[in-house]
């Protein structure tokens, strides 16, 4: 297992190597640098302009600056924030359980609904509620995220107002950061009101974000049941005598999760990218957000050390889905 | 009374080509102990049969019958959750493909319990020991450490000596083996033959085996049914069928066994194929390839008529047992 991890790992580093080129190199594509982006229509003296740039490093050549950025990655020190001085791994730590525990409820929320929706697609298959399921997931997977939640915020928020606009927390409420996941933080503080508060604003981005991977995990879970219940063990199981929820709950779904695990761990990239679109659209507090933010004020350190945070968290949870795999499907299990 | 009692099935498959009824009108009655044979080639309906039997045909499969009786129950108008405390405990399966019939996600351990648990409703320690036991009987050797094999770690041979022990695990009245054989080496063959006629022996249960090889049916066999395009062909004692087959397509069967053959230059065969979906003769199902075959033949289908000791569907049933001068049809 330990091998088999390192063999992973060590495989990632051209990865990160890539993500940070890209991220260096496209930041600095776009017109204005952060003094100029700062200055705005006011303009600046073009001596103070290039007093600040050789202050901040920008006056050196790019493949200078780079070597020095990843070296100082190595060395992980992700940088200082242009705009605010801090530690731009310190601001992302502090911005990320707030998108973790988003990406979470969407993720749960996807695997909840989808899950058992696709296994029912798949044992009624041809039915109306099969064709419903594959038609809505269809159109759910084929929606562009921002118009979503516009639709949804104008529905249920502003039309009906039975949630929230925006942000994590009623303005009435504070709750001392702890976890930094606001639903633990306000039962761990007690304060329930506060709670039902967070709920309420976690639904709407939850649903928004959780629909893309809710549609794929439905279709996948549909196709890995169809194909599996049309396997031999499933009439072994059948010839033994076991009752349909056994026989499609257990023999048939141990063996459809295999696919199904793997395209939930992929869809956790979309759904880190997905954040950025929600995060903004609900002003959600978290990493997504503060990336757009960054891009605009074309803080370069904070918007390299974010991506390249989120990239290795995303790989982090698709090592977790390959141990994962081993452990469902006992024929590719790693340690012997 | 015999065990099992079937009159007239039929079953049909609704596909998008059309109706195809893959079992035609068959009679079947196994006795308590004995042993069937069912042979035919591949497509003749002997494994839908078995499925209909065990009541394992999909949604898609109708199954028609005027009689389908087991240890004097109703199987037909039984309700599913009565018929499964029957299927896996009174009638048991073990199928053709041991790689594939196991669920590869479960220990070997866990399937076998699994059925006891479920039947029989045994727990821990004693649940153990009996699926150490069954192990032991189908001569899986070291069954302790068996139990936690996962289907992929172990042989097809061993497979099918696992999927044999489910099939026994609640000591059934009624054994269905559809092809047990056909996925395994030769040497190996031999080895689940013995242990199932070894097993039948010990249990009195009775078997039916489906099989396409006629040597098979010799050695383990008391009665044989030689299906033909989801008809029964032939139906006879063992003996005197092998001495003295009526029907053209069972003369044809034997004739084609290697060791039948001995002398000739060349292996007698069959031509042509059983009859499919969209070419169905309007006469006897077999006429097409039958040598024998005349104008009534072709026109009308024969029923099963009484011959000998057994029953034949055929107009003019071969008189000594034999294809005239020895040759293929």
């Amino acid at each position: 297992m330990l091998r088999f991890i390192l063999t992973r790992v060590s495989l990632v580093i051209p990865t990160f190597l890539g993500i940070t080129f890209l991220t260096f190199i496209l930041i600095r594509l776009v017109p204005g640098d952060p003094i100029e982006v700062r200055t705005g229509e006011r303009g600046i003296a073009p001596e103070r302009l290039a007093e600040l740039r050789h202050e901040m490093g920008l006056d050196r050549p790019l493949w200078h600056q780079f070597l020095d950025y990843v070296g100082n990655v190595l060395h992980g020190d992700f940088g200082l924030s242009l705009i605010t001085h801090n530690s731009v791994l310190s601001e992302f730590l502090t911005l990320f359980p707030a998108t973790l525990e988003l990406a979470l409820c969407a993720m749960l929320f996807a695997t909840l609904v989808g899950l058992p929706a696709g296994i029912l697609a798949a044992v009624k298959r041809g039915s109306l509620f099969d064709h419903g399921v594959m038609g809505a997931s269809l159109t759910g997977y084929s929606m562009p995220i921002f118009w979503w939640g516009l639709l949804l915020i104008l529905f249920f928020s502003v039309g009906l107002g039975w949630t929230p606009v925006s942000g994590r927390l009623d303005l009435v409420y504070y709750v001392e950061p702890d976890t930094g996941f606001m639903l633990i933080d306000t039962l761990k503080a007690g304060d329930y009101d506060a709670f039902r508060s967070a709920l309420g604003h976690l639904v709407l981005p939850t649903i928004v974000l959780g629909t893309v991977p809710l549609a794929v995990v439905a279709r996948m879970t549909r196709s890995a049941m169809l194909e599996v219940l049309g396997e031999d063990y499933i009439r072994t199981a059948r010839a033994k005598g076991l009752a349909d929820g056994r026989v499609i709950g257990m023999h048939a779904l141990r063996n459809a999760l295999i696919p199904v695990v793997t395209v939930i761990g992929l869809q956790v990239g979309t759904l880190l990218g997905g954040a950025i679109l929600t995060e903004t659209i609900f002003s959600w507090p978290g990493v997504g957000k503060w990336l757009i933010e960054s891009i605009n004020r074309r803080d370069y350190p904070a918007l390299q050390g974010g991506v390249l945070l989120i990239a290795t968290s995303v790989i982090l949870v698709n090592l977790l889905v390959d141990v994962l795999y081993g452990v469902l499907n006992p024929r590719i299990r790693h340690a012997r | 009374m015999p065990l099992l009692d079937i009159k007239n099935l039929s079953v049909e498959f609704t596909t998008r080509a059309g109706t195809f009824r893959a079992v035609d009108g068959i009679d079947l009655t196994v006795d308590e102990g004995e042993v069937v044979g069912i042979v035919g080639e591949s497509g003749s309906g002997k494994s839908v049969t078995s499925l209909a039997v065990m009541g394992l045909l999909g949604s898609n499969g109708r199954v028609v019958a005027d009689r389908m009786m087991f240890a004097g129950r109703d199987l037909l108008t039984m309700p599913a959750a009565q018929r499964r405390k029957i299927t896996g405990k009174d009638v048991a399966m073990v199928f053709q493909e041991p790689m594939t019939s196991l669920n590869p996600c479960f220990t070997v351990g866990f399937q076998i319990m699994e059925t006891l648990r479920v039947h029989e409703g045994l727990s821990g320690k004693a649940l153990r020991n009996r699926a150490i036991a069954l192990l032991e009987q189908v001569g899986i050797p070291a069954p302790e450490t068996r139990l936690s094999a996962f289907p992929h770690q172990l042989s097809g041979g061993m497979n099918q000596r696992v999927m044999i022990a489910i099939a026994i695990a609640c000591n059934p009245r009624l054994l269905v083996a559809d092809e047990p054989t056909t996925a395994l080496d030769v040497t190996i063959q031999k080895q689940i033959l013995d242990l199932l006629v070894q097993l039948q022996r010990e249990r009195g249960m009775a078997l039916i085996l489906i099989t396409h090889d006629m040597g098979v049916v010799a050695e383990t066999a008391q009665r044989v049914v030689v299906m033909y395009a989801g008809q029964v062909a032939e139906t006879r004692p063992v003996h005197s069928l092998f001495e003295r087959p009526r029907h053209p397509y069972t003369g044809a069967l034997l004739d084609a066994l290697p060791e039948r053959a001995l002398g000739k230059r060349r292996l007698p065969t069959i031509p042509g194929m059983v009859p499919g979906i969209a070419d169905r003769p309007a006469g006897c199902l077999f006429s097409p390839r039958c040598r024998f075959a005349d104008v009534r033949c072709r026109a009308e289908r024969p029923a099963l008529f009484d011959v000998d000791d057994g029953r034949a569907r055929c107009f003019y049933p071969l008189p000594d047992g034999h294809l005239a001068a020895g040759e293929a049809l």
